[in-house]
Formats: structure tokens, C-alpha cells, sequence
């Protein structure tokens, strides 16, 4: 048996009193998709800020590919080739659609091979339009696109995308479910997402976060059926 | 990326059509007029220091004064100590250079908010200042060079060439500050067009997304901001050879607030503005100089005042915009895709 890709173990992020991620236990598989859901608050987004080092755990490890990243910088978290998409899209706003895919094709390819990667990550996302637009003149589902090819650009072993189809009508979310199961098959993904049509679009597999912890972890229809699952979703609708 | 061919190419023929017109000058104007045009643009190339550092990399620094005071005091020492000028001008970049990387590294690597940055670089002038004004009396001598406390140090001696021991006059004066100028500004736009420059425009742009695509913006901010210090100690370098004279008076208020008047007024993410802002406003100043009815200081204010109101983005970039502006009206209708050209981005990120 190989060495999981990821692997968290009692990783636990506190802010003041508030335990926004609680001692999680998490393993991810090379070349698996992986999505994680849960009510908002969960801890979901803070879970991601800890692996990409934006934010130091307060306690517990996480290993990625056997070597321990817990507390790196997040630029050396990048470069070890963790890529991710936030929640609330971070792009270069001023930058052309091609300059924001440039700049993390670039990276750790020569100019000439930014440019082949750039055009590849270009014509999977199949924007409409030039791509010499301002990023920051798009809509928001063509902006969450970009942010989407900007990390595929960088080309990381293990990419996270915290709500891909947020904001998106029925048929972005067709083709973002598309675009993520293109991805996977070279690389392994953790998804957070709300739309369960979406989720069924891409995966089979799920992990459940609550209040910080994981609640459960099965395949899609099982944690469907679920009673705490739905307990956990339709008390945080009628609260 | 064809458009930063065209651009660079653009910049160079204008670069050399520049050289022309400074190769020229001295035939066609008098000497007065030749060293007003000097100190003039050893002031553009301090403007295109802070234009690059904060119009780019979004580093807004007080400090720029600290580096070009620096950079002016390091030639000053030199040029007394070594008898041909090749040290002397190396030190006036390299001191502040060194002073910048010390600075930049607690500041970039302190994870200082970028309110604090020009909260430090303000104070950090303002000691400068303190500490050479102290220096008066025998104590205070580098080699044969004395500091002179208050008083500065006059009769600083001019360039002279190594092997030929050739001794510079005001025209070579004007030529070396029009070349560096020149050299300065076509450095930039390289610099702004490679990966480096690239990436420190990205950080401006979003820290946050830079890093998480692999690059440390500490790293890039630290290094866009010594090259930002070594610019600075050159215009230091030829003001204090345009008047063979520097005094802490240099590293006062009035010094870091004339930059970025320059800077703003021109226009901030350009390179072109804070070069014509220099100039305009310096020119302004000696016309307001000449007269008695009007204080050269109320009329800034108000040019300042007017621009922060009315124009917030600056000549260049306002200007830009409305010509792009036009340039699409004139295309709307056509047959085609009518897309947006770049414009440039917002400056007011920078301040934030
Ligand atoms: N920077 C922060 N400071 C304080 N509390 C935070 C911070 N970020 C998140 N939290 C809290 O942590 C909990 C988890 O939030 P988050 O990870 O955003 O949940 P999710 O992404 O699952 O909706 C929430 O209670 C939230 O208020
Ligand atoms: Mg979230």
C-alpha cells in the first residue's frame, strides 16, 4: 500500500473560543476527488486555509505526500503543489485572463512552456471571448472560471476548490461539474460544495464536517440517507 | 504579450529619439537654462523610483528622500576619498541599497501592514535626518571627507573620468543625468515586462493569490523596493553633483512629500508619469519662484487638493483612459469582436 497523498491527524484550528476546526482526522487517496460538504460555519474554508498554510493550525499535522507541511508559508505549500480555489474569488482583478493564467503557468515553467500550458488550461475552461479581457470587468462565474484555470496553470498534484458553482446558473454548474471530472483524471481534488446535484455530477465519495469535525464519510447516496446528515443541514435551515 | 512587444518597442524608439533631444540641448539653449534642466531631471529619475515602487509593486514609501539623500552623501564621501568617480557613483547606488535591503527585510519580512510601511519609511527619514544634522566638527569625518552636520558638505568635487582624469563640465553634467534618465526608464519598462516585474505588479494586484500560485511576495516586495532605494541614491548622486553641495535639509518633510506629489499628480502604474510630473511641477515652482504675488507652497496645496478631487488617478493614466474611451466609440459599429483594451488598473489599490 502507498502513502496516502494527504493526510491530516488531529488538526485543530481555534480562534479565541471559537474551535473552527476541530482535531480532524482526513486521508486522501492519490487520484482521488474527494467532496466535502457540511452546513456553513462548519469549518469547511478554514480546513483549506490550514492546508494551504494561509493559516497556522493551532494544533495537530498534516502530511502531504509523507513530508509534514503543518505551519509552512503558503508560496512553499504551493511549490510542494497543493493549488487552491477560495471561497470568495482571489484573482488579479487588473490582469488580463491571460496574464492571471501566465502568472502561475510561469512559475515553474520556461516562457516558452508557460505559453503551451497557458493555451491547454485556455481551451479546457473555453471562455468566451478574448482572452485579453480585465479579469476584474467579468462576470462572476467567468471570474470564478478563471481562478479555476489560474490554479490548473500552475499544474499542483492536489488542487482544492472551495464552492466552485457558487453563484453559477444550471448550465455553468453543468460545465463546471465537466471541467472538475476533466481535472481529475490527472489530478486529485477535494471539493466544497452546497449544490448536491453538483455533487452527484462529480463524485461518489463525501466527507461530512459539523461544528468543526467529521460528522461521517461515505458515498453519496448512503450520506444522502443519512439522518444526522440531514438533521445537521435542516437545523441549521430552520435556526 | 504582443502588447508588451509593441510597448517596448515603442519605449525604445522614444528612448532614442530622447537621447537625440538631450544630445542636442546644449546647442540650443544657454546654460542657465541647460543646469535648470539638469537638476530637473535628476529629480524625474527620483519621481520614476517611487513610481515604480508604489505604482507597481503598491509599496507606498515616505522613504524615498532617505535613499536619495543617501545615495547623495554616499557619492559626496566617495568622490572626496578616490580620485576618479567610478567608486563614488558605484557607493551612491549601493549604500542606499544595502540601507533599503536592511529596512525592506524587518519591514517585508515583519509582515508590516502596508499603512505601517509608510509610517516607517517616514520616521526612518526623519531620524536620517536627525542623525546627519548631528554631525558636526572634526569627529564626524569619513577619509578626508568632513559630513559637516547642518551645514552639509560643500565644494563637493565633480565627476572625473578613471585612466583619462578627464573633469566633467556642467554640459557633461547634464548629459550624464539625461542618459541616466534614459537608462533608468528603459531599465524599468525591461524590468516591468520579465518575469520579476510580472509578478511584482501580481502582488500588488492580490498577495494573497501570488502566494498561494508559489511566489513569496516578501521576497519580490523586498527586492522591488532595494531597486526602488539604488534608483533613488542615483538621483541622489546627480543632485548632489549638479550642485556640488549636499545638506540633511535633503532628508527633511518637504523632500518626501515632493515626490509623491510628482508621482501622483503624473500619474501612478505609469513609468511616463511621475517623469512629466517632476518636470511640470519643478517648472511650475521656478515660474512661481520668479514672481512675487503667489507662494509656491499654497499653489502645490492646491494643484494637490485639485488633483485628489477631480483627477485621483493621476494625468497619465486619466488621459489613457479617455483615449481608449474614444478609441472604442470609434470601433463600436464595426464588424468584429469590440473588446476593451487593457486599461490600467486602479491606482487608489496601491493606497489600500
Ligand atoms: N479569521 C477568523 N476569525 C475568527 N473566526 C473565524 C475566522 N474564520 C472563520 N471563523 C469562524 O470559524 C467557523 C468556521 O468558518 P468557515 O471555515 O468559514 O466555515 P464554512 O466554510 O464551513 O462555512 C465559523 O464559526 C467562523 O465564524
Ligand atoms: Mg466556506
Amino acid at each position: 500500500m502507498t502513502a496516502p497523498l494527504l493526510e491530516t491527524r488531529g488538526l485543530t484550528m481555534r480562534f479565541g473560543g471559537v474551535v473552527a476546526v476541530d482535531a480532524v482526522d482526513f486521508t486522501l487517496e492519490e487520484g482521488e476527488l474527494r467532496c466535502l460538504i457540511g452546513p456553513n460555519g462548519a469549518g469547511k474554508s478554514t480546513f483549506f486555509k490550514v492546508l494551504t498554510g494561509q493559516l497556522l493550525p493551532s494544533a495537530g499535522t498534516v502530511r502531504y505526500r509523507g513530508r509534514d507541511i503543518a505551519g509552512a508559508a503558503p508560496h512553499a505549500i504551493a511549490r510542494a503543489g497543493i493549488g487552491i480555489k477560495l471561497q470568495t474569488p482571489s484573482v488579479f482583478n487588473g490582469l488580463s485572463i491571460r496574464e492571471n493564467l501566465w502568472l502561475a503557468a510561469r512559475r515553474k515553467n520556461g516562457a516558452k512552456r508557460a505559453d503551451a500550458v497557458v493555451d491547454g488550461v485556455l481551451s479546457l475552461i473555453a471562455l468566451a471571448g478574448s482572452t485579453d479581457r480585465i479579469v476584474g470587468t467579468l462576470a462572476h462565474g467567468q471570474r470564478q472560471w478563471v481562478e479555476i484555470g489560474t490554479v490548473l496553470a500552475g499544474e499542483p498534484d492536489l488542487i482544492l476548490l472551495d464552492e466552485p458553482a457558487a453563484g453559477m446558473n444550471h448550465d455553468e454548474v453543468g460545465r463546471t461539474a465537466e471541467i472538475v471530472r476533466a481535472i481529475n483524471r490527472t489530478t486529485s481534488l477535494i471539493v466544497v460544495e452546497h449544490d448536491m446535484a453538483f455533487i452527484r455530477m462529480i463524485s461518489d465519495r463525501i466527507t461530512v464536517f459539523n461544528r468543526g469535525s467529521v460528522l461521517m464519510e461515505d458515498r453519496a447516496d448512503a450520506v444522502m440517507r443519512d439522518q444526522r446528515v440531514r438533521d445537521v443541514y435542516l437545523g441549521k435551515k430552520a435556526a | 504579450m504582443i502588447r508588451t512587444v509593441l510597448s517596448l518597442r515603442v519605449t525604445l524608439l522614444c528612448a532614442l529619439g530622447a537621447a537625440v533631444l538631450a544630445g542636442l540641448a546644449p546647442q540650443f539653449v544657454d546654460t542657465f537654462t541647460l543646469l535648470q534642466a539638469t537638476v530637473f531631471v535628476a529629480m524625474a529619475v527620483l519621481a520614476l523610483s517611487l513610481g515604480f515602487i508604489w505604482g507597481f509593486g503598491g509599496i507606498l514609501s515616505f522613504g524615498q528622500a532617505a535613499f536619495f539623500g543617501l545615495g547623495g552623501y554616499a557619492y559626496a564621501v566617495g568622490a572626496f576619498n578616490f580620485t576618479d568617480s567610478t567608486v563614488p557613483v558605484i557607493l551612491s547606488m549601493l549604500v542606499p541599497m544595502l540601507f533599503a535591503a536592511l529596512l525592506g527585510y524587518f519591514m517585508f519580512y515583519g509582515r508590516i501592514s502596508n499603512v505601517y510601511v509608510g509610517v516607517i519609511t517616514l520616521t526612518v527619514t526623519l531620524i536620517l535626518f536627525n542623525v546627519v544634522n548631528s554631525t558636526a566638527g572634526d569627529a564626524y569625518r569619513i577619509g578626508s571627507a568632513a559630513l559637516g552636520g547642518f551645514n552639509g558638505i560643500p565644494s563637493v568635487p565633480g565627476i572625473t573620468l578613471p585612466f583619462t582624469g578627464y573633469a566633467f563640465a556642467p554640459e557633461d553634467d547634464w548629459y550624464l543625468a539625461a542618459g541616466c534618465l534614459i537608462v533608468v526608464f528603459v531599465g524599468l519598462k525591461l524590468l516591468l515586462a520579465s518575469h520579476f516585474g510580472r509578478v511584482v505588479v501580481a502582488i500588488r494586484e492580490n498577495e494573497v493569490r501570488a502566494s498561494l500560485l508559489g511566489y513569496d511576495p516578501r521576497l519580490y516586495k523586498l527586492l522591488a523596493f532595494v531597486v526602488g532605494g539604488g534608483i533613488a541614491g542615483l538621483a541622489g548622486c546627480l543632485y548632489t553633483l549638479w550642485g556640488a553641495f549636499i545638506s540633511p535639509t535633503i532628508f527633511g518633510l518637504a523632500t518626501s512629500a515632493q515626490i509623491i506629489i510628482w508621482v501622483m499628480i503624473g500619474g501612478l502604474g505609469t513609468l511616463i508619469g511621475p517623469v512629466l510630473g517632476a518636470v511640470a511641477i519643478q517648472v511650475l515652482v521656478t515660474e512661481i519662484g520668479g514672481q512675487q504675488l503667489l507662494d509656491a507652497n499654497f499653489v502645490l496645496g492646491a494643484i494637490l487638493l485639485v488633483f485628489v478631487l477631480v483627477l485621483p488617478a493621476g494625468v497619465v493614466p486619466t488621459v489613457e483612459r479617455g483615449v481608449a474611451a474614444l478609441w472604442r466609440r470609434g470601433r463600436r459599429g464595426r464588424p468584429g469582436p469590440a473588446e476593451a483594451p487593457a486599461a490600467h488598473p486602479l491606482p487608489g489599490k496601491a493606497l489600500s
